[in-house]
């Protein structure tokens, strides 16, 4: 699989997610730097954490007109996937990929802890490896993660399963004690109608080495690269033929 | 125009600058015995940026004039010392090619009289001082000493800490990863907020700040300086009366953006050889950091501080996040 990782000046997570691509899972991962208009024939690219521009203006609305993020719409409108984590969902968020906006977090504060998610969706690229109702931990680090978007809006996102993880307590119900930023429904990941692009507040990048004593983050890595490798594998047969 | 030969002594006074006399020395935190003192090498009273510059310089915060007796105690040499005190941050080797660059320093009075800016600008000095050894900065920690938690002010004061301290490390990318907090009346007029940051780097890959070599250009980098943080260092090194809420603009205002792209800027720089010396533009500003990394090296900087980019008096003795110094090669 060959994996591209966007840094824009203030990017800071670009190394973590690179670190599990290249080193935990062996892939071949590349920067890929703001200003770069292609995206070098990639299977999947990330948009990382960090400060993009600085979150100026709004958190991820300048890094969402770069040169970079035009290939990256491209990608997405081409079926390529796309996975944007914290700042990265931001991004996506601001580049009109995904529906939705952010606000401060209900305590207005930056909030860095563990979290537990509920898997709502087990069959996209990224979560294959989950199965839906199952809890997962994974570490938040925001100030701005309060999902919010129109009451139809968020309707017609349940509706079309475009829910992917939800912030819940322990035992796997949502309470919104567990929903420290104030997500509407408690939204921690939404994806695309296509179902190729996800973003996500919570880091899986912080949680995918055994090290790090937390490896609930690996399998949606590990996701898509079964995914990119069936598609390949299925393209190398129809070559084949 | 006069016919005079200026003697290198004569300095003759900038337009619009005040005059200077014991009081306007003692407004600037020298004693009286500092600034006969001063009187005496100068031969003449100081002009007033030479007052600015020397109340930052002879500052507790830049000189450790009181605290340097006890700070000698403290065991600074050992086969794994690379570099010990007189350096950005002390560099210890750990094995297998790597060094570890770390260094704790307070930000107790900025954080007493802007608890927000003063302990985010606390982590922000620390961090430069491990990225300006070419190191790159992996973990935070903080050591924070309050008062009574009814104490006036002290719930304001907890708050700003924290929050300041938690939204640089994010913004930078660089997690807090632990320290100490503790409560107690004795903290009640003067909390302390020390910070320390960790960073790791290739032994072959450290830059020190030893200017050595002539002629070699140096390039200030980093945020502009601004209206914040203008005699920082004296503040610093006051103690508090009625007035600290006066002393707010001495107290510069973080740029954590800037700092990350001028982490990002100083390690890429380190890792070409084009860089002699590297420097942390600290709380005096040009006045100190210049002239530290060329007395280092044996050698000395001239400053022009009519030059555009020096021009207003406030840059000679101003502190801002996120500004370093480099020296290169011609």
């Amino acid at each position: 699989m060959k994996c591209g990782v966007v840094v824009s000046p203030g990017s800071n997570c670009d190394h973590d997610v690179y670190h599990v691509l290249k080193h935990v899972l062996g892939q071949e991962t590349r920067f890929l730097w703001h200003r770069d208009s292609s995206l070098g024939g990639c299977d999947l690219v990330v948009v990382p954490g960090g400060f993009s521009y600085g979150d100026y203006l709004r958190a991820g609305a300048l890094a969402a007109l770069s040169p970079a993020m035009a290939a990256v719409r491209r990608h997405a409108e081409a079926g390529g996937l796309v996975l944007g984590i914290c700042n990265g969902f931001q991004i996506l968020l601001e580049a009109g990929l995904l529906p939705g906006a952010m606000l401060r977090n209900r305590t207005l504060r930056f909030e860095c802890r563990q979290l537990f998610l509920r898997v709502e969706r087990d069959d996209l690229p990224f979560t294959s490896r989950y199965r839906a109702g199952q809890v997962l931990r994974m570490p938040i680090a925001h100030a701005e993660g309060n999902y919010v978007a129109e009451d139809e809006e968020l309707d017609r996102l349940e509706a079309a399963g475009e829910v992917v993880f939800r912030y819940v307590g322990p035992d796997g119900e949502v309470d919104e004690e567990w929903n420290v930023n104030g997500s509407a429904r408690a939204i921690a990941a939404v994806c695309n109608r296509a179902g190729n692009v996800l973003g996500m507040m919570p880091h899986p990048e912080r949680c995918a080495e055994e090290i790090l004593g937390n490896i609930d983050g690996l399998d949606l890595f590990a996701s898509i690269l079964d995914h990119v490798g069936q598609r390949s594998q299925k393209a190398g047969l129809e070559v084949a033929q | 125009m006069s016919g005079e030969e200026a003697s290198p002594r004569s300095v003759s006074p900038r337009a619009n600058e005040p005059t200077v006399d014991e009081a306007l020395a003692k407004a600037h935190g020298l004693s009286d015995e500092e600034y006969e003192r001063l009187i005496g090498i100068l031969g003449r009273t100081p002009t007033y940026t030479e007052l600015g510059i020397t109340s930052s310089l002879w500052s507790e915060h830049c000189s450790y004039k009181s605290s340097k007796v006890y700070l000698r105690e403290f065991p600074t040499t050992g086969p794994q010392v690379l570099h010990g005190p007189g350096e950005n941050a002390g560099v210890v080797d750990i094995g297998d090619g790597w060094v570890a660059a770390f260094k704790v320093e307070s930000h107790n009075h900025p954080s007493y009289i802007e608890p927000y800016q003063g302990a985010a600008t606390g982590v922000g000095g620390i961090l430069r001082d491990v990225f300006t050894m070419g190191a790159r900065p992996v973990a935070c920690m903080d050591s924070l000493s309050f008062g009574e938690i009814d104490a006036p002010r002290m719930k304001y004061l907890v708050d700003g800490v924290v929050r300041g301290i938690g939204d640089y490390g994010n913004c930078v990318g660089i997690p807090t990863l632990g320290g100490e907090t503790r409560f107690h009346k004795s903290y009640n007029g003067n909390i302390l907020v020390n910070a320390f940051a960790l960073g790791i780097a290739r032994h072959d890959r450290i830059l020190t700040a030893k200017a050595s070599g002539a002629g070699n250009p140096v390039l200030y980098v980093g945020s502009r300086t601004g209206r914040d943080g203008i005699h920082g260092a004296t503040m610093a090194s006051e103690s508090f009366g009625e007035d600290s809420e006066a002393k707010r603009p001495t107290v510069q205002v973080g740029d954590p953006f800037a700092e990350k792209l001028l982490l990002e800027a100083c390690l890429d720089a380190a890792r070409c050889d084009a860089v002699v010396a590297l420097q942390d533009m600290g709380a005096a500003g040009l006045t100190s950091s210049a002239f530290e990394m060329a007395g280092r090296g044996g050698t000395g900087i001239r400053l022009n501080l009519e030059s555009e980019s020096v021009r207003n008096h406030a840059f000679g003795v101003a502190r801002t996040d996120g500004g370093g110094g480099q020296a290169g090669p011609p």
